[in-house]
């Protein structure tokens, strides 16, 4: 088991060097000079020199991705070109809204998609489950920021329930911070749902096809406790491990919700990073999100562990 | 019970039961067709109408999409602009008309770009078996990113324009199918016919060819098509977040990005272009869902 | 006495996407309290979708189950489905082919088994665990108390298909319906499995309907033989008539294809049946064995023979059952 764990964790190490190479060559390759930048439009030839020395920018490509990547495990994401601060500074300031948002996103997802699954597969044909996946293609067809338009316009603009953007930390009170990531929450679920839900009744009906499903009904055990007990914890496997890939469109749907409602958080940021062409801020964004990714995907594979007796390593 | 056969020998003959199913009625192959594939002839009717339209453009009734008309900024749809004008006077009908094309393009490009380039490195991955770990381990590396960010990463160091959104949706895009790929020719190069075919001297450039790409077709026709509503739906995403495609060339994302700040006073500037680009991205989405159905007859049993 | 279960011009049609299949189609036979009968035939004859049916553990639709199924006075045909849950595991257990898959993985042995006694016994948590355990005792798994907290992973074959019958029986049911229980285990194991049930059967004096291709399995079991063909009962007597006056030319050839002790020389080849099972999705004229019966006349293949009576306690679906093997 620990054998597993430690091979799994060093799985990880490849897959990271490589998010981590992509994303310095960026900067690498990127146009403009850093340099020139952080000396200002004064500066003469001599200093520019220094300032290129001391960020090891006159160095070839090897060391200066070893010294970068080594200051990025320790924390050092590099200084924004545009505001000079620590971009590990402004990222820790964006997560909360980003974290925020995301956690109750994955919440809302998992509570209506897994029974929605459960519930299509059960009526495998019938007008519920023709239903619920017209729903679930429509649900990855309507782009993030389209639903997102939507549902401000009715509930904020015109029904007037709910705040139109912004976000307000939870110090500030539990409704002000709720209410104003219930819409986005909602656009963003909206693909992930019909992600999950797809996933969870396909293997729904993988399960309910299974042999064991059979004896279940042939004990008398009722339908509802042979969905919910002995079918749906052997299609746990499947729906975990989509709700762990569905997190990287989690992150890229993000990026656009903080857009539409105007939250201040990691989406923002690299945005507008982009926008000024802050290459370290932009690099520091998609670090932390991939890194993340592969993170929560680590874990729940390490979950399966827990799981499923079967798995013993 | 007991009858008498009709040659008087004395036969019993059992009863004739009456049938408990009625027989489904035969229909003809179209009929069949559409009967059994409802999403293929959906999706495929509203891709064709957005192909249709992007195609004739010029000819619905649009004007320049380019042509500002500033003393005729931000209207209303009325009769004159059918979906009203934009902040710079420009007529938003003709501009979402014309966005049909960058968006089919994008789509359909990435579609093509993805696919050769995933099979490309599938084959290569899948065969060379020392190349294998280090390709799988960079597929894994850029699967890690988020696609969006990929792209959003790449067009920070290339101005946007069609073709810089087209190839960054594409390197986001392409590992997906140089993915499953790889995971064909894994399991088809354990096939008899293959270890056949290499018995006989093939060499393995005419095994891909002759043996594991037509095995590998299927799947990848439907990835293809899922990868065409991504993109489509990716070139918006960018063009919104002020990224894609330049505001010269109208595309779906830029129109709505355009309309972003007065979109609560002027919804229909947001709305028009939305709807064009939720039914394109439907019509691929169902399109998808059907081959996939038509072509995994696994799946189909159970959908 | 009236029969246990009586089963009455049972059918059973599916439909799917090539046209009707009629799995059973008009069969009838019955099972007295405490005996045992072999339902018999090759693979998709319709024997395994009969032991469903009485349970109607087929799904309605696709399929759709017509005739009558009279059990302790009631027709399970016309059963509520929760009245059906109330008979299943309770009254009516059941056993299916592999031991392998038709365990839950996630579940443990105990729970698996506890189930129903909990489901139909009323019995809480602890007294069922109880019974479980009592269940593993008699069917002779060693080590009981571990085996409770086992998964069906860490059992072997034949240990699964004990714990399989173990939750089949744990209810005392009045039938057991065994679906090829034997099959998918080695030689030595089916022999021991076999002696269980009937040690089993003896102690508890539960009637067993077996489903099986296995006339080994039959003759050491069987007290009656139901012998099916193309969703139909082609012959039925008691065992011994079976193997000594086989009147269905399809029981002749299935005897032919099992080969016999002490047979030796050139007569230890298997016969096989030429031919093979008709489509059973396009209606059938005639009799169903007629491309492959070799005694097939003219009427055969024009109209279904009707079932005769050729002795007490013996039938057959042939026109030419009268006259001797």
């Amino acid at each position: 088991m620990t054998g597993y764990i430690l091979r799994r964790l060093l799985m990880t190490v490849p897959v990271m060097a490589v998010v981590a190479l992509f994303v310095f060559s960026l900067l690498y390759v990127a146009p403009g000079d850093p340099a020139a930048i952080i000396a200002g439009e004064q500066a003469t030839p001599a200093e520019m020199q220094r300032i290129r020395a001391s960020l090891g920018l006159d160095q070839p490509f090897v060391p200066r991705f070893a010294r970068w990547a080594w200051n990025a495990v320790q924390g050092d994401l590099g200084v924004s070109v545009f505001s000079a601060t620590p971009v590990s500074e402004m990222i820790v300031q964006r997560i909360p809204p980003t974290l925020s948002l995301m956690v109750l996103t994955l919440l809302i997802s998992i509570v209506v998609a897994v029974p929605v699954g459960v519930v299509a597969a059960a009526n495998q044909g019938g007008w519920i489950d023709r239903l619920f996946m017209s729903a679930a293609v429509l649900g990855f067809s309507l782009p993030v920021f389209v639903v997102g338009y939507l549902l401000a316009y009715l509930f904020a603009l015109q029904l007037g329930w709910l705040p139109v953007q912004g976000y307000r930390p939870p110090s500030g009170g539990v409704w002000e911070y709720l209410s104003r990531l219930i819409l986005p929450a909602l656009a963003l679920s909206g693909g992930y749902i019909a992600l999950i839900a797809r996933i969870a009744r396909s293997a729904m009906l993988e399960v309910l096809s299974q042999d064991y499903i059979r004896t279940a009904r042939a004990k008398g055990v009722a339908r509802q406790v042979i969905l919910f007990v002995h079918a749906l914890r052997n299609a746990t496997l499947p729906i975990v491990s989509i709700i762990g890939i569905g997190v990287a469109t989690l992150i890229s749907g993000a990026v656009v919700t903080e857009t539409v409602f105007g939250i201040p958080g990691l989406g923002r940021l690299v945005v507008d990073a982009l926008l000024r062409r802050d290459y370290p801020v932009i690099q520091g964004v998609v670090l932390v999100f991939s890194f993340t990714y592969v993170l929560v995907n680590l874990a729940i594979d390490l979950a399966y562990t827990l799981l499923d007796p079967r798995i013993r390593y | 019970m007991t009858a008498t056969a009709p040659d008087g020998e004395g036969f019993a003959i059992a009863p004739d039961l009456p049938p408990l199913i009625a027989e489904p009625p035969r229909r003809g192959r179209v009929a069949t067709f559409v009967r059994r594939h409802p999403t293929i002839v959906l999706g495929a009717a509203l891709l064709g109408l957005m192909v249709l339209i992007a195609v004739c453009a010029p000819w619905l009734g649009t004007g320049d999409p380019q042509a500002l008309s500033p003393a005729k900024r931000i209207r209303a749809p009325s009769a004159e602009f059918w979906f009203g004008t934009d902040s710079l006077g420009r007529d938003v009908y003709s501009r979402v008309i014309y966005g049909a094309r960058t968006s089919l393009l994008v789509g359909i490009v990435v579609a093509l770009a993805a696919t050769v380039a995933g099979v490309a490195v599938g084959l290569v991955s899948g065969f060379v078996r020392w190349l294998d770990p280090i390709v799988m381990r960079v597929i894994d590396g850029l699967m890690a990113i988020p696609s969006v960010l990929i792209a959003i990463a790449l067009l920070g160091i290339a101005r946007g324009s069609v073709v810089n959104v087209i190839v960054a949706i594409t390197l986001a895009e392409f590992p997906r199918v140089a993915r499953l790929v790889r995971g064909v020719v894994l399991s088809l190069r354990e096939q008899p016919y293959v270890d056949a075919a290499l018995a006989c001297g093939s060499g393995g450039g005419r095994i891909m060819l002759r043996h594991i790409l037509p095995n590998a077709l299927d799947p990848i026709i439907v990835q293809a098509t899922y990868i065409g509503a991504s993109a489509v739906i990716a070139e918006a995403v960018l063009s919104f977040i002020g990224v894609g495609t330049p505001p010269t060339v109208p595309s779906w994302g830029n129109i709505m990005a355009e309309g972003r700040a007065l979109w609560q006073v002027k919804p229909y500037i947001v709305f028009f272009p939305a709807v064009f680009l939720c039914i394109t991205v439907l019509g691929v989405n169902l399109l998808g869902d059907g081959l996939r159905d038509m072509l995994d007859p696994r799946v189909a049993k159970r959908a | 006495m009236a029969a246990l279960l009586e089963v009455e011009n049972l059918r059973t049609h599916f439909a799917t996407r090539n046209g009707v299949v009629r799995a059973v189609d008009g069969l009838s036979f019955h099972v007295d309290a405490g005996e045992t009968v072999a339902i018999v035939g090759e693979s998709g004859c319709g024997k395994s979708v009969t032991s469903l049916s009485i349970l109607r553990l087929v799904d309605q639709p696709p399929a759709r189950i017509a005739g009558q199924i009279r059990f302790g006075g009631r027709n399970l045909a016309a059963l509520g489905e929760a009245e059906m849950r109330d008979l299943r595991g309770n009254e009516i257990g059941m056993i299916f082919q592999e031991p392998m898959t038709s365990l839950n993985p996630l579940l443990t042995i105990g729970r698996q088994i506890a189930e129903p006694v909990m489901l139909h016994q009323g019995l809480d948590r602890v007294a069922a665990r109880a019974r479980a355990l009592e269940m593993l005792t008699l069917v002779g798994i060693p080590a009981p108390e571990r085996r409770l907290d086992d998964y069906p992973h860490q059992l072997s074959g034949g240990m699964r298909q004990r714990a399989m019958i173990a939750m089949a029986l744990a209810c005392n049911p009045k039938i057991l319906v065994a679906d090829e229980p034997t099959t998918a285990l080695d030689v030595t194991i089916q022999a021991q499995i076999i002696d269980l049930m009937r040690d089993l059967q003896r102690r508890t004096g539960s009637a067993i309907i077996l489903i099986t291709h296995d006339l080994g399995v039959v003759a050491e079991m069987a007290a009656r033989v139901v012998v099916m063909y193309a969703g139909r009962k082609v012959e039925e007597a008691d065992v011994a008539t079976i193997f000594t006056d086989p009147r269905h030319p399809y029981t002749r050839g299935l005897l032919g294809a099992v080969p016999r002790p002490g047979s030796r020389g050139t007569n230890t080849r298997l016969a096989e049946i030429p031919g093979s099972v008709p489509s059973l999705i396009k209606p059938l004229v005639g009799c169903a064995f007629a491309g492959r019966c070799p005694k097939a006349g003219d009427i055969c293949r024009r109209a279904a023979p009707a079932w005769r009576e050729v002795g007490p306690g013996h039938g057959a679906a042939c026109h030419f059952a009268a006259g001797a093997a």
